[in-house]
C-alpha cells in the first residue's frame, strides 16, 4: 500500500442518466455471452462517466471516466463498432475503446458540447450542439472535423455551422436516412436541412395554445429508410411529417395516445414501427404509423426519458427519470431492467441501513422502499409499502412513504406513509416482520392514524441481545405527543399471527411538538426532543429523567454517544449550534457554532459525523463526543448540498494508514446530495481508482479460439496441475491463475502496448516454470499486485482483504517472516520481491 | 342606427335531410348532391359553391347513387330500382328506366361516358348504353349472390370492380365474366362477422381500393388478387371513398364522422417507389359521412348530419384567403319562409307540409342605447293548426313542395310541387281559420320555381321554366285569372329561380338559371330591360319601395344597385364598385339569402345570410380594408364625437344564428327566424357511441 493520500470524495452511484440516450454496442455475435445473438453491452452516460453494462447479466462492467464535466452525448463510432465517441460539457470529445475502457483520443473543441451525433455517411466529422458565441440561450448545430493526426490530445477547431437556433436538448435533433438531411425542432418550429441540395425548409405548427394544451415540439425522430419525420409534442400528440422537401405541399398526420408530453420517440430499425414514451410510464408501439394499430408495454414504473434501439433491432431500451434502465425485447416484452440507485422525487425516509443485508434503504419508486446494494451498485429488491396503484399524472396527491426504521437485527421494519391533505392527512404506520422462509418482509400490523398529525420521527429500541418482547418502537408526532408501541400476544385465536403491535405509552412535554427521538445504546434511556427542549425518559418506567435546553434554537437532530462515549447526548439546533450534554452531570459539556444539517453516529464506533452547510459548501466534521475537538475536518466536501448521510459497516475492518482516518476503519460513510448522487470518502488516490481495475471481463470467456490462446490455455492447465501437485500449499485466486504480465498483455489493446522487444522478456519470463519453493512467494506477489489495484467495488475489496489474510498462513508456514513486522518494513520487502528473479532459477 | 322590436322566432322546426351521395362533375365546376329524402342539389364551384339548383325530392324516389355522364348529364339511381335522368333546366326528373334487378345500390359511368353500370340487390351488374335522350339496356355481367354495394370502372373501361358483402369481384366488360374474386379477410375479429365493402375505386395502375365495415382502407392488386396495403383508419365502418383525378389522393369518410385523406407519396426524394400514406384526419361531422368527393382543389364530404363540408386543399391554392377557407353548409341557400307583413303571419315551408304561424304581440319594449337591436318578448305564437291540417289533407302524392308563398295581407297561400300548383284562400275569424282551395286554377306549365305575391296582394307571379314568369290576377272571393306570361326576348332554356316585385306594382325582376336579370313592366306587360350580365350567380334581389332601385346580391358577395327607371347602375353602385367592398365582407362564405328595405329610412338596405344580419346605410362612407368591419362594440366604447368618425356603412349583427329569415314587419319591428343547430341535432338519430378520453 502506498502512503495514504488525503481523503477524496468519490461518486459511487446514483448520478442521473439524464445526459443522453443510451447506446447498444453493435451486433456482436462473437462477443455476446448472453442468450442468442444480439448486442452484448449497453453504454450509458452517467454523470461525468460512461457506464458499460452487460445486457445479459445487467452488471456494470466498466466505468469510463475522464471527462471533467457532465457527459452529454455518446455515440458509437460508425466506422469502428468497438469505439465510442463521448462529448461532455467540458468541451471535449473523447474516443474510447469501450471493450477495454481506454481513451484513445481526446479532441478539444473549446465550447460546451450539449449533444453529439455521429453518422456513417460523414467520414471524419461528428456533429455537436454548442452555444452560439455572444448570445445567451441560443445554440447551433455544428459539424466538427476530427483530425486524424497522431497523438492522444488533439485540437478540433474546424467547425462549420449546419443549423442555427436549435434546441439544447439532444432529443430535438435527428438525422434522416443515410445522413441526407437533418431535422431540428424548437418550440413550434421544425427545420429540415438537406445536405446535398443545401436547402433549408422551415415548418411550424400553430402557436396558439389550444384547449388541449400547447403543441410545442418536444422530440424528433427520423425514419431510417424513408423520408419521414416523427415529432413529439407537449400535448401528447405525435406528428408524422412527409413530403417535407416541398415547402408547401408538406403533409403531416397525427397520432394521439399520450395524455401528457411525449418525452422521446424512436423508429424501429426497419422503420415500420415507432416507439414513443412519456410520463405515463407506458411504452407505445405504433405499427405502420397508424392510429388504430398500436401496442403497449405498461407499468414501466416511472416516466420514460429516452428510448434507444439496438442497431440490429432485437432490443430497445428506455431510460427513465428515476435512473432505471429497462431493456425490452423486439416483441415488446420486458426483458430486464438495470437499476442502480432509483431516483425518487423526494427522499423523505432518509438513508437507512438494513442490518441484515447492509443495503442502503430509502425511497424508491413512489410508494416503494428500495434496498440498494452498495457493492454491486444494484437494487436488491423493492418493497411495496403503500400497495396502491400509482397514477402517473402531475398534480395528484398520492400516498408516499415518509419514514422507515429497522430494528437492530432487521427483524422488524416500521414504515410510515402519508398522503398530504390540507384538511385531514392520511397516515398509516405499518410494521413488517421479516419472514425467514419467504426471505422478505411480511406485514404484521397496520395502524391507521397512529398520530393525529404528521409523524416526525420513529426509532426502535436497539437491543441486540434481548428477546423479542423487549422490542419497542417510539414515534413522535406533530400532535405534541410521542407514543411507545410494544408487541402484544394476540388473544384472538382466529388471528393469523401470534403477535401484533399496540400502543403502550403516550408521553408529552409542555404541549410542545415532538420532533426527534433516540434510544441510548443500552436501551435504558429515550431522548425525545420537543421543539427547543430535549427530554430524557427512562425506558422502563417512562419517567421523565431530565431535560436539556439550549435556547433559542429548535432541535433538529439528536443522538446518543456510543461505547466509551455513551454518557453523552448530542443535539443539533437549527440556529446553528451543536451541543453535547453529559448525562451524568446533566450539564452542557461543550457546544460549537455550526450549521449542521446531517448528524450521523457510526453504529460500530464512538465517532459521529456531522455535515454542515455554510456559504454554499458542505463541510464534514468527525468528532468523538468526549472531546470537543473534531478528529477530522474536510472543508468543501462537494458543491451540492448534502442531504443525508449514513455509515455502512464494513464487513472487515479496513487497514487505514493514518490515525486521522481511523474513524473509517469499521464503517464507510456515504452521502446523498440533493441531486441524489451517492458519494463516499475514499483514502485511495485518484489514479488508482480511475484505472479500470475490474478486469473480470466477459470478454475472456468469449474470446475466439486462436492457436495462441490454445497454447496459453495448455500452459495454464499445466500450471494448475502443477499447483495441485504442489499439495495445495497456497490459496489461489479462483480463476485468474496466470501471471499479471500475461494478463496485462492480453487485456491491453495492441495499439497502446509498448514495443514487442520490451514485452518479450516479460512474456517469456512469465511462461517459465519457477521452482516450487519460490512459487509461494511468487503467488503472494501476484496476489499482492492484485490487491494493489484498488477496486471500485468494495465487493472485490472484500475478496482482496480475505486473500491478504489467507496469504499470511503460507508465509507463516514457510517461516520466512512473521506477520508482526511493522508495516513499512513489510512494504519494503514486498517491493524487493516484486522484481522477478525466478527465471534465474531455471538456469 | 335604429332600434327595432324583434320577434325572435325559434319554432321553425326545419330538419335538413342527411346527405346520401355526392358527385363531382368531371373536369367541371359543379357538384351534384343527393339527400336521403331524394332531393338533388347542384352546387356551383365557380360561384363560391352556391347552391344553384334544387330538384325537389320525391318520397317514392330515393337516390343511392349519382353520376355525371358525358359532361353535363346527371343520372341518379335508387332503391326504387329505377335509373333517372335529371333535367337540369327544368329541375325535375326527365325520364326513368327500370333497372330490372331490384333496388339499385350503386351506379357508375365509364370514362368515355357511353355506358352506365348499375349494381343491384339481386347481385347483378347491368350495363346501360347512354344514348341521346335516354339510356338503353346493354348487357348483364355474370350474376352472383349478394347485393352489389359499390362499383367502379377501370379508367380504360375494360373492367369493372364491384364490391359486395365479404367479396370484391372484377368483371371483364367485353365478355361479362368474373375474372377475379377477392375474398375480404373477414376473420379479423374472433367472431365471424360479415365484411361489407362500402366503397370501391379502380385505379389505372390496376389497384383496387376498398373501404369496408371493419374500418379498413385496403389496396389490392386486382390481377393477382393480393393485398398490397391495408390501413385501419377507424374502429367503425369506412363508408365512402373518392379518388382524385390524378389518382394521387384519396378521401375516405367513416361512420364516426371523421374523414381522412390518403396521399400517394414517394418513399424517398426522387425515388420512384410510392406509397399511400394516411395524412390528414378531419372531424367535421357528428354523424356518418355517407358521401365524399374529391375535386381538384377541395375535399368535399357530406354526412347524415346534413352538413356539406368543403375543405379546400390549401397546398393547391396560390395564396391563403377566401378560397382556402373551410366551408360548411347546413341550410339551403334560399328562403323557406315567407312573411305576411300586414297580417303578421309566417309561412314555413317543409319538404312535405307547410306551417302558418301568427306572431305574438309584444307587451314590453326593452330599453337600450346606441345602434343596437332590441329584442322583444313575444307572446305565445300559435301555429294555425287548422290550416296545417287542411294543407296536410290537401297534400297528395309523394312529391316534395318546391316553393310556397303567403300574400302580404295573409289571405292567400300558394304552393307548388313538381306536378301540381295549389292556391288557397285563408279566412281568419278570431282564432279559427278556414282554408278554402281556389278552384279552377289555370293550367300552367309546371313546375313553379318561385312564387311571389304583389305588395297589394292583387296578383301572384309564378316563376316557371324557360325563363318565363306567369302573372295571375287574384279575384275576391276565391278566384284567379291568368293575365300574362313574360318571356325573355332572347329566350332562355333555364328556369327562373328568383323574383322581385316593386312595392308600387310597376316592376318585376326575374332571375333565370343563366343568371341574367330581366325586368318587366307590369303596367304594359312589356320587357323593360336586362341588367348587365355579371359573371356570378344571383343569390338575392329586391326592389326598393321608394326609389325603385333593384338591389342585387351575388354569390361572390358583391352588391349592385340598379336603377330600373334609368336602366343603369346607380351612382352609389358605381362608387361601391370603384372603391371595392371590405375584405372581410368579401371573405364571408355564405350567400346573402334575403334583402329588404326600411321604407322610413330609404338609405337603408337590410340584408342577411345564415350567420349575420346587416343594415347597409348608403349615406355613410364605405369602410376601407384597414377599418374594422364589425365595429359596433368598439363604437359603443367611444365618445359621441369620436363615434362620428368611425361610422361606416355596414352595421352587422351576429346575435341571431343560424338566421334563416329576417324581414321588417313595419318601421320598427323585425322578425328573425332562427334555427339553433343544437335543436336540430337533437332530432337526428344518435351517432355512434365513441369513448373519449377524460369523459
Amino acid at each position: 500500500m502506498v502512503a495514504p493520500a488525503a481523503l477524496r470524495v468519490v461518486r459511487c452511484g446514483g448520478s442521473s442518466f439524464h445526459g443522453a440516450r443510451a447506446v447498444f454496442s453493435a451486433d456482436s455475435k462473437q462477443v455476446g455471452p448472453g442468450p442468442g445473438p444480439g448486442p452484448g453491452y449497453l453504454l450509458c452516460a452517467s454523470g461525468d462517466f460512461v457506464k458499460m453494462y452487460s445486457v445479459a447479466t445487467e452488471e456494470t462492467l466498466r466505468l469510463m471516466g475522464g471527462h471533467a464535466d457532465l457527459v452529454t452525448g455518446i455515440q458509437l463510432n460508425p466506422h469502428n463498432h468497438v469505439q465510442l465517441y463521448s462529448s461532455s460539457l467540458d468541451g471535449t470529445i473523447k474516443l474510447w475503446d469501450f471493450m477495454d475502457g481506454i481513451p484513445i483520443k481526446t479532441f478539444t473543441v473549446g465550447s460546451k458540447l450539449l449533444a453529439l451525433y455521429a453518422l456513417a455517411s460523414f467520414e471524419d466529422s461528428v456533429f455537436v450542439v454548442i452555444p452560439k458565441r455572444g448570445e445567451r440561450a441560443t445554440f447551433q448545430l455544428v459539424s466538427v472535423k476530427l483530425t486524424k493526426a497522431a497523438g492522444q490530445d488533439l485540437e478540433a477547431k474546424e467547425l462549420s455551422v449546419v443549423l442555427d437556433g436549435v434546441d439544447a436538448s439532444p432529443k430535438s435533433i435527428a438525422f434522416g436516412r443515410e445522413g441526407e438531411y437533418v431535422a431540428s425542432v424548437k418550440e413550434i418550429d421544425l427545420q429540415v436541412y438537406f445536405f446535398k441540395q443545401k436547402q433549408l425548409n422551415r415548418f411550424s405548427v400553430s402557436a396558439a395554445k389550444t384547449k388541449s394544451g400547447n403543441n410545442q415540439f418536444t422530440c424528433i425522430a427520423c425514419h431510417p429508410t424513408e423520408d419521414c419525420i416523427a415529432t413529439g409534442h407537449a400535448d401528447g400528440k405525435i406528428r408524422i411529417w412527409r413530403n417535407f422537401y416541398h415547402k408547401k405541399e408538406y403533409i403531416y398526420s397525427t397520432l394521439h395516445w399520450h395524455h401528457d408530453t411525449v418525452m422521446d420517440l424512436a423508429f424501429s430499425v426497419e422503420g415500420d414501427s415507432l416507439l414513443s414514451g412519456g410520463v405515463e410510464s407506458v411504452l407505445v408501439l405504433w405499427h405502420n404509423q397508424s392510429e388504430c394499430e398500436k401496442d403497449f408495454l405498461p407499468r414501466l414504473g416511472s416516466p420514460i426519458e429516452y428510448i434507444s434501439m439496438a442497431s440490429d433491432g432485437t432490443l430497445c431500451c428506455t431510460l427513465h427519470t428515476d435512473n432505471r434502465i429497462t431493456i425490452i425485447n423486439s416483441n415488446l416484452r420486458f426483458a430486464r431492467s438495470i437499476q442502480g440507485l432509483i431516483k425518487s422525487a423526494d427522499i423523505k425516509t432518509g438513508l437507512v441501513v438494513d442490518p441484515r443485508t447492509k443495503a442502503l434503504v430509502l425511497n424508491g419508486e413512489p410508494g416503494h422502499l428500495q434496498f440498494y446494494c452498495l457493492q454491486s451498485d444494484q437494487q436488491l429488491f423493492s418493497l411495496d409499502i403503500v400497495q396502491r396503484q400509482y397514477i402517473h399524472q402531475a398534480g395528484l396527491n398520492q400516498a408516499d412513504l415518509v419514514k422507515v426504521a429497522f430494528s437492530a437485527r432487521g427483524k422488524w421494519l416500521a414504515t410510515v406513509e402519508e398522503r398530504e391533505e390540507v384538511t385531514d392527512p392520511e397516515l398509516q404506520l405499518k410494521l413488517w416482520f421479516y419472514d425467514e422462509e419467504a426471505q422478505s418482509f411480511k406485514l404484521n400490523t397496520r395502524i391507521n392514524m397512529p398520530h393525529e398529525d404528521q409523524i416526525t420521527d420513529l426509532c426502535f429500541r436497539d437491543m441486540d441481545e434481548l428477546e423479542d418482547d423487549s422490542v419497542i418502537l417510539v414515534t413522535t408526532g406533530r400532535d405534541r405527543v410521542f407514543k411507545v408501541w410494544v408487541i402484544v400476544e394476540d388473544t384472538d385465536p382466529e388471528a393469523q399471527q401470534s403477535v401484533s403491535w399496540s400502543c403502550d405509552f403516550i408521553g408529552s412535554y409542555h404541549n410542545y411538538q415532538a420532533t426527534n427521538c433516540c434510544f441510548s445504546e443500552d436501551g435504558s434511556l429515550l431522548a425525545v426532543s420537543f421543539e427547543e427542549t430535549v427530554t430524557v425518559w427512562d425506558s422502563v418506567t417512562w419517567d421523565l429523567k431530565c431535560t436539556f435546553c439550549h435556547p433559542p434554537g429548535k432541535i433538529r437532530n439528536i443522538c446518543f454517544g456510543r461505547l466509551t462515549c455513551s454518557k453523552y447526548l448530542i443535539g443539533v439546533s437549527d440556529d446553528g449550534f451543536l451541543c453535547c450534554w453529559n448525562l451524568l452531570s446533566c450539564a452542557l459539556e461543550w457546544s460549537a457554532h455550526l450549521n449542521i444539517l446531517v448528524l450521523q453516529p457510526d453504529p460500530l464506533s464512538e465517532y459521529i459525523a456531522a455535515v454542515s452547510w455554510l456559504s454554499k459548501e458542505s463541510s464534514l466534521f468527525v468528532f468523538k463526543p468526549n472531546e470537543p475537538r473534531p478528529i477530522y475536518i474536510q472543508r468543501n466536501l462537494c458543491r451540492e448540498k448534502i442531504q443525508l448521510a449514513a455509515f455502512i459497516p464494513r464487513d472487515e475492518p479496513e487497514t487505514v494508514g493514518s490515525e486521522k482516518y481511523l474513524w473509517l476503519r469499521r464503517s464507510q460513510l456515504f452521502f446523498l446530495t440533493d441531486t441524489q448522487e451517492l458519494m463516499t470518502l475514499s483514502t485511495k488516490s485518484l489514479q488508482e481508482r480511475l484505472t479500470p481495475a475490474s478486469k473480470q471481463l466477459a470478454v475472456e470467456e468469449s474470446l475466439p479460439v486462436t492457436p495462441f490462446s490454445l497454447l496459453l490455455g495448455k500452459h495454464r492447465r499445466q500450471q494448475s496441475q502443477d499447483d495441485i501437485d504442489l499439495g495445495k500449499l497456497f490459496v489461489r485466486n479462483k480463476c485468474e491463475q496466470d501471471s499479471p504480465a500475461v494478463k496485462e498483455l492480453l487485456h491491453t489493446p495492441a495499439h497502446v502496448l509498448p514495443s514487442a522487444s520490451f514485452l518479450c522478456p516479460i512474456f517469456i519470463n512469465s511462461l517459465l516454470i519457477s521452482k516450487e519453493n519460490k512459487s509461494a512467494e511468487e503467488v503472494a506477489d501476484e496476489v499482492e499486485m492484485e490487491s494493489e489495484k484498488p477496486e471500485d467495488d468494495s465487493d472485490e475489496e472484500r475478496d482482496v482483504t480475505e486473500m491478504e489474510q489467507e496469504n499470511t498462513s503460507p508465509l507463516e508456514l514457510f517461516g520466512e517472516m512473521t506477520c508482526k513486522l511493522p508495516k513499512s518494513q513489510e512494504k519494503e520487502l514486498r517491493k524487493i520481491r516484486k522484481v522477478d528473479y525466478s527465471w534465474i532459477s531455471a538456469f | 342606427m335604429g332600434e327595432f322590436e324583434v320577434h325572435r322566432v325559434r319554432f321553425f322546426g326545419l330538419v335538413p335531410a342527411g346527405i346520401r351521395c355526392l358527385a363531382c362533375q368531371p373536369h367541371g365546376a359543379r357538384l351534384a348532391l343527393a339527400r336521403t329524402d331524394g332531393a338533388v342539389e347542384i352546387y356551383n364551384f365557380a360561384a363560391n359553391y352556391f347552391q344553384e339548383k334544387v330538384i325537389p325530392g320525391n318520397q317514392a324516389r330515393s337516390v343511392e347513387a349519382l353520376c355525371w355522364v358525358a359532361g353535363d348529364r346527371l343520372f341518379g339511381a335508387g332503391l326504387g330500382g329505377e335509373i333517372t335522368e335529371y333535367d337540369l333546366f327544368r329541375l325535375c326528373a326527365a325520364h326513368s328506366v327500370d333497372g330490372g334487378g331490384g333496388p339499385i345500390w350503386s351506379m357508375a359511368a365509364n370514362n368515355s361516358g357511353t355506358q352506365l353500370a348499375i349494381g343491384c340487390e339481386d347481385g347483378s351488374v347491368k350495363l346501360f348504353q347512354v344514348v341521346p335522350g335516354g339510356i338503353q339496356f346493354g348487357q348483364n355481367l355474370n350474376r352472383q349472390k349478394g347485393r352489389i354495394l359499390c362499383l367502379s370502372w377501370h379508367p380504360s373501361d375494360t373492367h369493372i370492380a364491384a364490391g359486395s358483402i365479404d367479396v370484391v369481384r372484377v368483371f371483364d366488360v367485353s365478355s361479362g365474366q368474373t375474372v377475379q374474386r377477392i375474398m375480404m379477410n373477414y376473420r379479423v375479429h374472433k367472431v365471424k362477422r360479415e365484411c361489407i365493402v362500402w366503397s370501391i375505386a379502380f385505379l389505372s395502375s390496376g389497384t383496387v381500393v376498398t373501404s369496408d365495415s371493419f374500418g379498413r382502407v385496403q389496396f389490392w392488386d386486382w390481377e393477382r388478387g393480393t393485398l398490397q396495403e391495408s390501413h385501419t383508419v377507424s374502429t367503425s365502418a369506412v363508408l365512402s371513398l373518392s379518388v382524385s383525378e390524378k389518382e394521387d389522393s384519396i378521401i375516405v369518410g367513416t361512420s364516426t364522422g371523421a374523414t381522412y385523406q390518403f396521399q400517394l407519396l414517394p418513399v424517398k426524394t426522387g425515388s420512384l417507389e410510392k406509397r399511400w400514406v394516411r395524412t390528414k384526419p378531419f372531424q367535421h361531422h357528428t354523424h356518418d359521412v355517407r358521401a365524399v368527393a374529391h375535386s381538384s382543389t377541395a375535399l368535399i364530404s357530406g354526412g347524415l348530419d346534413a352538413q356539406l363540408v368543403i375543405r379546400p386543399l390549401v397546398e393547391k391554392m396560390q395564396k391563403k384567403g377566401y378560397d382556402a377557407a373551410l366551408r360548411k353548409f347546413t341550410f339551403p341557400h334560399r328562403c323557406l319562409v315567407s312573411c305576411a307583413r300586414k297580417a303578421r303571419l309566417l309561412l314555413f315551408q317543409f319538404s312535405q307540409h307547410l306551417e302558418l304561424w301568427r306572431l305574438g304581440s309584444t307587451d314590453k319594449t326593452g330599453e337600450s342605447q346606441g345602434p343596437a337591436l332590441v329584442q322583444a318578448l313575444w307572446q305565445s305564437p300559435r301555429c294555425l293548426q287548422d290550416f296545417e291540417h287542411e294543407l296536410s289533407c290537401a297534400w297528395a302524392g309523394p312529391e316534395h313542395i318546391c316553393c310556397s308563398c303567403v300574400s302580404p295581407c295573409g289571405s292567400w297561400v300558394a304552393y307548388s310541387t313538381a306536378s301540381r300548383f295549389h292556391l288557397y284562400e285563408v279566412q281568419y275569424d278570431g282564432d279559427s281559420v278556414s282554408v278554402k282551395k281556389v278552384p279552377k286554377v289555370p293550367k300552367l306549365l309546371l313546375p313553379a320555381y318561385q312564387l311571389q305575391f304583389s305588395a297589394d296582394s292583387g296578383s301572384l307571379f309564378i316563376a316557371s321554366a324557360q325563363g318565363s314568369v306567369h302573372v295571375l290576377q287574384l279575384l275576391e272571393p276565391g278566384g284567379c285569372k291568368h293575365l300574362h306570361t313574360f318571356r325573355p326576348l332572347s329566350g332562355c332554356p333555364e328556369a327562373v329561380y328568383l323574383l322581385a316585385v316593386s312595392a308600387d306594382g310597376h316592376w318585376l325582376a326575374a332571375v333565370g338559371g343563366d343568371w341574367a336579370i330581366h325586368i318587366y313592366n307590369l303596367k304594359c306587360f312589356k320587357h323593360h330591360c336586362t341588367v348587365p350580365t355579371y359573371n356570378c350567380a344571383v343569390t338575392a334581389l329586391a326592389i326598393h319601395p321608394v326609389t325603385n332601385n333593384l338591389v342585387i346580391a351575388y354569390s361572390d358577395q358583391q352588391l349592385f344597385e340598379f336603377s330600373i327607371p334609368e336602366k343603369q347602375y346607380t351612382a352609389w353602385s358605381r362608387m361601391v364598385q370603384n372603391s371595392g367592398l371590405h375584405k372581410v365582407w368579401l371573405e364571408r362564405d355564405s350567400p346573402i339569402t334575403h334583402i329588404t328595405f326600411n321604407p322610413k329610412n330609404p338609405s337603408h338596405i337590410l340584408l342577411h345570410d345564415i350567420y349575420m344580419f346587416c343594415i347597409l346605410d348608403k349615406s355613410l362612407p364605405l369602410p376601407d380594408d384597414s377599418a374594422l368591419l364589425m365595429n359596433q362594440t368598439t363604437l359603443k366604447q367611444l365618445p359621441e364625437t369620436a363615434r362620428q368618425w368611425q361610422l361606416h356603412a355596414f352595421k352587422i349583427c351576429k346575435k341571431f344564428q343560424p338566421l334563416l329569415f329576417a324581414d321588417l314587419l313595419d318601421e320598427n319591428c323585425l322578425v328573425m327566424v332562427e334555427r339553433p343547430i343544437m335543436d336540430f341535432k337533437t332530432q337526428l338519430p344518435l351517432p355512434i357511441q365513441q369513448k373519449k378520453f377524460g369523459t
